[in-house]
């Protein structure tokens, strides 16, 4: 087995305020290999997005927050990594996707001159001229087609579709290794949703990009991921691969999960124990015996 | 740039309506008053007639509103009234003084912008830190004190226990500099005589950083707390992970949204300023508008009073228009959208 | 409330607002049992103690005519207080009241209304408040008059804007549905939202109101004399300064006092309360 892009391993994570010592994560391992599609799926709170920009360095610099465990990006530990060894690796090995790509663009730049700056983080010499070049290119990969009219014009004069597509092209822009996806495209129309995740998934592939998709929407992880970690309460309860996890859902809150969407073919509004102590039932592993990957 | 030059229209429709709303406020509150202006005028001394006479060239003994139309027809002409104070026509009075005032609440206002801004980034880039706790005490000290409080403190420190700065006036006497705009800075550069900038310049220094002070505090609170806002707006944190400069960051990608909401607040201050200046000049003995602005007021000198009042708050209008397009230039919604709301 | 006061008194700088505060509202309060000099409030003279540096028993020196300042900021203190609340509590209620009923009900209404305090906004405030002082005579109750004219319009556009977003919420709406009148809406429904933006600026805006009417009186244009008056005391000595600096640096750090407490407590309360400007 090769050696993996990012190794997790008993991370947690726990914010200092006014009361004490607030845990939100105990202490979760994961991990990734190059080019490969892993989701962490689980409700708001759970601590996915956390976990994102803990391995993006952007918790650490935190005063409030208390780290624990190890992340290696790559084979290097990012806790003994300085400040700007870590800020070194944002934008251009590492990239990130966020829910809203409207809000997510800064509203009084045009798209141009933030493409520019993203650009530079590869190359700082980058001219705008060249950077414009550069930009329109990776915008019809995107099948953004009129790419000038795009990178001339301000987030909000383009549809969140469209805005969707420059967000995904800018974190691919550079090549990262690793991209995080953070419910992409939430904010979105379905349809909208739909058509631009197909666009990122056929990227990511024809560019062996590793994701960490972080999601709420188990339809969606279905058709997106390779493996499958399910998160509840600061704490991985199943693990496995994508098909193996979905036929055979074996930790109580993964079946909750599962249940809880409501099927297109009626039946409704299904049934969800209120008794949540099922919930903190041992961790299944469905890789477990098989050696880990 | 059709959409500035409707903005530009319509704000200059308004704040003409609004002036007129000034010309009225001013001129109700100069009607009530107790006495009669003209046997003021006049003192004690004068003759029923004398003060009949002046009271029939007033228009005095018309009703209000017949007055309030002579006003504005004179207006509308550039006329403002003979100050009774002075006796010579307001205009030439205001024309004489405010220069010197608006030279003053210039300066100070660029080093509102100059230092106010950069103080608010930086307390808001290192927010909850030494640097920050320092800004946010200094800065609301600042607004906590009126301008001539800051006028004594500055000038006993800089002028009499550290002689750095002169104690009073525009410019030391043995230069004598053509009045062109009135504006000693101005005026010095075009006589070339650079001796002369200098000397004005260090003139003006003192009453300008205590005219300013507030203001500084004032827009160092606005754009720290603006910008605090925006550092939790997704824009910022996509920044982040992608890794752009820290210092980037703060100077361009959370300061320029941060700034649309501050500028009109700031705009205000600006305005404020005008009014502060009087202040300042009485302590500095700054020869500007003050001195004959209270002179008048004390006189119940009418015209010289609306006069002022008007000037100055057309100037104040003037000002928030610039603003507007400022804020219209920095925010691209309004500057490219088609209905300017 | 109980929770606000104890997160005030938690932090270092908005407990220095409290100190502050109550030293000077008690002081104002007590001056007549913490005055060294009491009667000095008045037209005393005292030729054999005039113009004397700090020095016992004249904790801050003595003016023209050799009337303890200590005594007379404090008893100043007691005027600038009774006038900030009076001002306020005419001010806010007109205020609030425009505000509410230009943004409930928009149209011509809010058209005209506006338009009306634009102009007052227009006039820089200490401008307005002068001329206002320039043609009554300067008592105490005309600057009260006075700063009162220039303070409403304040609040007026403040609620406004709070009346404008909230009129759109759901729950101004479902009173509507069910045939909520427009006076319980506007009093029962909008001008709670309004409460904690309005009250953080009353706060900061108690101390504002203090450096306004002193800025006031220092022109001459405010309390007259023999009552005392801190921007009156600044504008007396300046004339001698730097000699008899303690003629007006005492004054002036006792008005920088009261409304940097005002400020401290005002900030915290912006904070704990989470209103906007």
């Amino acid at each position: 087995m090769s050696r993996p892009l990012l190794d997790i391993r008993d991370l947690t994570l726990g914010f200092k305020g006014w009361t004490g010592l607030t845990e939100v994560l105990h202490g979760i391992s994961l991990n990734i290999q190059p080019g490969e599609r892993v989701a962490l799926v689980g409700e708001s709170g759970s601590g996915k997005s956390v976990t994102a920009r803990i391995v993006l360095g952007m918790l650490q610099s935190l005063r409030s927050a208390r780290i624990g465990g190890t992340v290696e990006f790559d084979g290097r530990n990012l806790a003994q990594m300085s400040r700007a060894e870590r800020q070194q690796l944002r934008g251009t090995r590492i990239s990130m996707i966020f829910q809203d790509p409207t809000s997510s663009l800064n509203p009084v730049y045009r798209i141009g001159t933030q493409f520019h700056e993203v650009l530079k983080r590869e190359v700082p010499g980058f001219s705008y001229q060249e950077a414009m070049n550069r930009a329109a290119e990776i915008l019809r990969e995107v099948s953004i087609v009129d790419a000038e009219r795009v990178l001339n014009s301000y987030p909000f004069q383009l549809s969140g579709g469209m805005n969707q597509r420059v967000m995904i092209a800018m974190a691919l822009a550079n090549e990262p290794d690793l991209l995080l996806a953070d419910e992409p495209g939430t904010a979105l129309d379905v349809t909208v949703q739909a058509q631009t995740l197909d666009l990122m998934r056929r990227l990511v592939e024809q560019h062996n990009t590793a994701v960490l998709f972080i999601s709420h929407n188990l339809g969606v992880v279905r058709e997106f991921a390779d493996r499958v970690y399910v998160i509840y309460k600061g704490r991985i309860v199943e693990h496995g691969p994508t098909t193996a996890l979905f036929d055979d859902p074996r930790h109580p809150y993964t079946r909750a999960l599962m249940t809880a969407v409501p099927r297109l073919t009626g039946g409704g509004v299904p049934d969800i124990d209120d008794d949540a102590s099922a919930f903190s039932a041992p961790l299944v592993d469905h890789l477990a015996g098989e050696g880990r990957p | 740039m059709m959409p500035i030059a409707r903005l530009l229209s319509k704000r200059l429709g308004t704040s003409l309506l609004v002036l007129f709303g000034v010309s009225m406020l001013i001129f109700a509150i100069a009607r009530i008053i107790p006495g009669d202006p003209a046997r003021i005028a006049l003192g004690p001394n004068a003759t029923t007639e004398q003060v009949a006479a002046l009271r029939a060239a007033l228009h005095l003994d018309d009703p209000v509103w017949i007055q309030y139309g002579y006003f504005l027809g004179d207006l509308l002409r550039g006329d403002l009234g003979v100050s009774l104070y002075t006796n010579r026509p307001v205009t030439t009075d205001i024309a004489q003084f405010l220069p010197a005032t608006l030279e003053l609440v210039l300066v100070a206002g660029f080093m509102m912008v100059a230092i106010g801004l950069p103080l608010g980034i930086l307390s808001a880039r290192y927010r909850g830190g030494i640097a920050d706790n320092i800004v946010r005490i200094v800065s609301l000290l600042g607004v906590s004190a009126p301008s001539f409080v800051w006028a004594v403190i500055l000038m006993l420190i800089f002028a009499f226990y550290l002689p750095l700065f002169p104690v009073a006036g525009r410019i030391s006497d043995s230069y004598s500099i053509e009045a062109v705009t009135g504006f000693l800075l101005v005026d010095t550069l075009i006589a070339g005589n650079f001796r002369a900038f200098g000397n004005a310049a260090w003139h003006i220094v003192l009453p300008a950083f205590a005219l300013a002070l507030s203001g500084i505090g004032q827009a160092t609170r606005l754009t720290r707390a603006n910008m605090v806002e925006t550092y939790d707006r997704p824009y910022i944190e996509m920044a982040r992970s992608y890794g752009f400069p820290a210092r980037r960051i703060a100077n361009r990608y959370a300061f320029k949204p941060s700034l649309i909401p501050s500028l009109t607040i700031i705009g205000l201050d600006f305005a404020a300023m005008l009014g502060n200046a009087f202040l300042v000049e009485a302590i500095f003995a700054w020869p500007g508008l003050s001195r004959y602005g209270v002179a008048v007021i004390l006189r119940k000198d009418l015209n010289a009073i609306v006069g002022t009042v008007l000037i100055i708050s057309a100037t104040f209008l003037i000002v928030n228009i610039i603003v507007d397009l400022l804020i219209a230039f920095i925010n691209p919604r309004i500057r490219l959208s088609q209905r300017s709301s | 409330m109980k929770r606000t006061i104890s997160i005030l008194v938690a932090n270092p700088l908005s407990l220095l607002g409290v100190v502050l505060v109550a030293t000077v509202v008690l002081s104002a309060l007590f001056a007549d049992f913490i005055a060294p000099f009491p009667e000095h409030r008045g037209a005393v003279v005292d030729f054999a103690n005039f113009n004397k540096a700090p020095e016992w028993p004249y904790l801050m020196g003595t003016d023209l005519v050799g009337r303890d300042i200590f005594s007379r900021i404090l008893y100043a203190y007691r005027i600038s207080l009774i006038l900030g609340v009076v001002v306020l509590a005419i001010a806010v209620p007109v205020g609030v009241t425009v505000g509410l009923v230009a943004g409930y009900f928009g149209g011509w209404t809010e058209y005209v209304l506006m338009r009306i305090t634009d102009i007052f906004l227009s006039i820089p405030p200490l401008v307005l408040a002068m001329s206002i002082m320039g043609v009554l005579e300067p008592t105490l109750a005309n600057g009260m008059l006075a700063v009162t004219v220039m303070w409403w319009p304040w609040y007026t556009r403040l609620v406004y804007n709070i009346t404008r977003s909230e009129r759109e919420e759901g729950y101004v709406l479902a009173a509507e549905v069910i045939g909520a009148s427009p006076l319980h809406v506007i009093f029962r429904e909008i001008l709670p939202n309004c409460v904690p933006a309005v009250v953080t600026k009353m706060t900061l805006d108690l101390g504002f109101v203090i450096l306004i009417a002193s800025s006031l009186s220092f022109l001459g244009l405010g309390v007259q004399p023999p009552t005392p008056d801190l921007g009156s005391m600044v504008a007396d000595g300046a004339k001698y300064l730097p000699d008899s600096w303690w003629l007006t640096v005492f004054p002036g750090l006792a008005i920088l006092v009261a409304v940097f407490g005002f400020n401290l407590i005002g900030d915290a309360l912006r904070d704990i309360l989470g209103a906007d400007q």
